[in-house]
């Protein structure tokens, strides 16, 4: 790992100007939050920050209700604490059920809300220096086309780059109509979750559309998605401690067997948390019935685009919407 | 104000001194087992390293050095984490115990003695963060805290073998001890409800 200046922030803004004075053109300055991916990274020499602004000690470790309903959830929040959070278990379960499926405690004890956000690709060819890897050198190649890829994207990828984002909670996130808050050197602004994290195309060096110097430090979830049944099915290589093959996260509500609400994302599938619109707008006002399920499932993975050693993700996918829907419809119906 | 001289708990987000620059070697302080100890240390130094190589405290073990096998697990203010990926510096004023912090006046940790009785280990390597998650986890699940295989996210729950499966799978043992480790947690904690 190559020497850095480390500073410490005391609040968002400190924060925001210590990296801000210390970023200078080619030499990058990061924020550190709990460190388990990028000290990870910066031990691997893929990150070579010069410098570190660790946020751990800035006030952004709360989680209190909004006005309107929702729930604000500060950037610091760790993610056992969130898991654990009895407003986030008892409205949100989908996301409480998502974090616990990630990682394991002891990273999860480290992991904040802000960082999980930011993590990187567990790619093996964007963590191995050797390999071409245009996340990682932009320009030099993808040596995942044709490599090791079973753990790779089949949906919204780039001939550039097949990288997933490796995250469980922003899949719950992304279901869930959350809000990211953000504060820059241009000032404060919040995005929707679905606009956090961009495909590849031809800059897959860029994961999010977060400006340079910008500091997440809060996501809000609304009052409309709070108090609905959901279902977090990770589908991994094993049962705990392990990255999704696919992950579906589904929050729903049925009325007489029509679906009124609906909210589905999918993780281990693309370069961002996928929003599954597709299967979402066939879904809405639609009888709750596998026929249904099916056909949206089909929808949904219909652009899918396999390399050689992930064609099974298309099924897989299909396979576990299905299953999720038809719970979360058992579900309903038990507690009708 | 010098940083020898700011002691706090991690917690605390007041008297922290701000904005305070370090390139090379730094003086830091880190409490460990209930001792002050005083260190020079690069910012990049892991707390893994600051505690085998500066402080001596070889207990803690060093896997495979990314998160991603549990041997470095220590407790911070009480919860455990994987000291490989912890800058040391970041962790001044927190309280951290490591497996040498477990033993009382000479007396094992009932789990120390629970992995000798039931054989919780080959090699051993995996030893030292096997019990200090089981402790973490220990206080995670007193807590309430729920796991993925927690069949009511928001009801309390038992410590069936599921859920010591589950909240244990940060710790992998390469010798495959699992039955024994399992044993041992339920010689100590067994049917131990939320």
């Amino acid at each position: 790992m190559n020497n850095f200046t480390y500073l410490r922030a005391t609040d968002a803004n400190s924060a925001v100007n210590l990296l801000a004075a210390n970023s200078t053109q080619g030499a990058a300055a990061r924020f550190l939050a709990g460190g388990t991916n990028l000290v990870d990274l910066m031990r691997e020499g893929i990150e070579t920050a010069h410098a570190l602004v660790d946020i751990t000690r800035t006030p952004l470790a709360d989680v209190h209700q909004l006005p309107d309903g929702g729930l604000r959830m500060g950037a610091l929040v760790r993610n056992s604490h969130l898991a654990a959070h009895p407003l986030i278990r008892e409205k949100y379960p989908l996301l409480s059920q998502a974090i616990l499926h990630g990682a394991s405690a002891q990273l999860r004890n480290m992991a904040t809300t802000g960082g999980n956000i930011m993590q990187r690709t567990r790619c093996y060819y964007f963590y191995d220096t050797a390999s071409r890897c245009n996340k990682r050198a932009p320009g030099s190649g993808c040596d995942a086309m044709e490599g090791f890829n079973r753990i790779h994207a089949i949906l919204g990828t780039s001939p550039q780059c097949i990288a997933t984002h490796p995250s469980d909670m922003c899949v719950a996130l992304a279901a869930l109509d959350a809000t990211v808050n953000v504060t820059g050197p241009a000032g404060e602004r919040s995005l929707p979750f679905s606009e956090v994290h961009r495909l590849p195309g031809n800059t897959p060096e860029i994961d999010t559309n977060l400006k340079p110097g910008e500091l997440i430090t809060s996501i809000d979830l609304p009052a409309s998605t709070a108090g609905l049944s959901s279902v977090y099915r990770k589908v991994r290589d094993r049962a705990s401690y392990a990255f999704a093959l696919v992950s579906v996260g589904a929050a729903i509500k049925i009325d007489n067997g029509t679906i009124q609400q609906i909210h589905l994302a999918l993780g281990g599938v693309a370069h961002k948390p996928w929003r599954a619109t597709i299967a979402e707008q066939l879904l809405r006002g639609a009888d709750a019935t596998s026929e249904n399920f099916a056909k949206a499932a089909e929808a949904e993975l219909a652009l899918a685009i396999p390399r050689r050693g992930n064609a099974f993700k298309i099924e897989l996918a299909k396979r576990t919407i299905i299953a999720v829907l038809s719970e979360l419809t058992a579900n309903e119906g038990a507690r009708q | 104000m010098p940083l020898a001289e700011v002691i706090l708990c991690c917690k605390s987000k007041t008297n922290w001194s701000a904005m305070t620059t370090f390139t090379e070697t730094q003086s830091i302080v880190l409490q460990v087992n209930g001792a002050r100890k005083n260190l020079s240390i690069e910012p990049r130094v892991s707390l893994l390293d600051a505690l085998r190589d500066y402080l001596h405290l070889t207990g803690t073990k060093k896997g495979c050095d990314q998160g991603a096998c549990g041997a470095c697990t220590v407790l911070v203010d009480g919860e455990r984490i994987n000291s490989c990926l912890a800058l040391a510096i970041q962790y001044e004023g927190c309280d951290i115990v490591t497996i040498e912090g477990l033993a009382n006046a000479g007396e094992l940790h009932p789990l120390q003695q629970a992995f000798i009785d039931q054989d919780g280990f080959q090699c051993g390597y995996c030893t030292p963060g096997q019990i200090c998650s089981v402790v973490g986890m220990m206080t995670e699940f007193g807590k309430g805290a729920p796991s993925a295989v927690t069949k009511d996210g928001t009801a309390n729950s038992e410590l069936t073998e599921e859920e010591v499966r589950e909240r244990m799978s940060g710790n992998l043992c390469r010798c495959g001890a699992y039955v024994g480790i399992r044993d041992a947690i339920k010689q100590v904690y067994g049917g131990r409800q939320q």
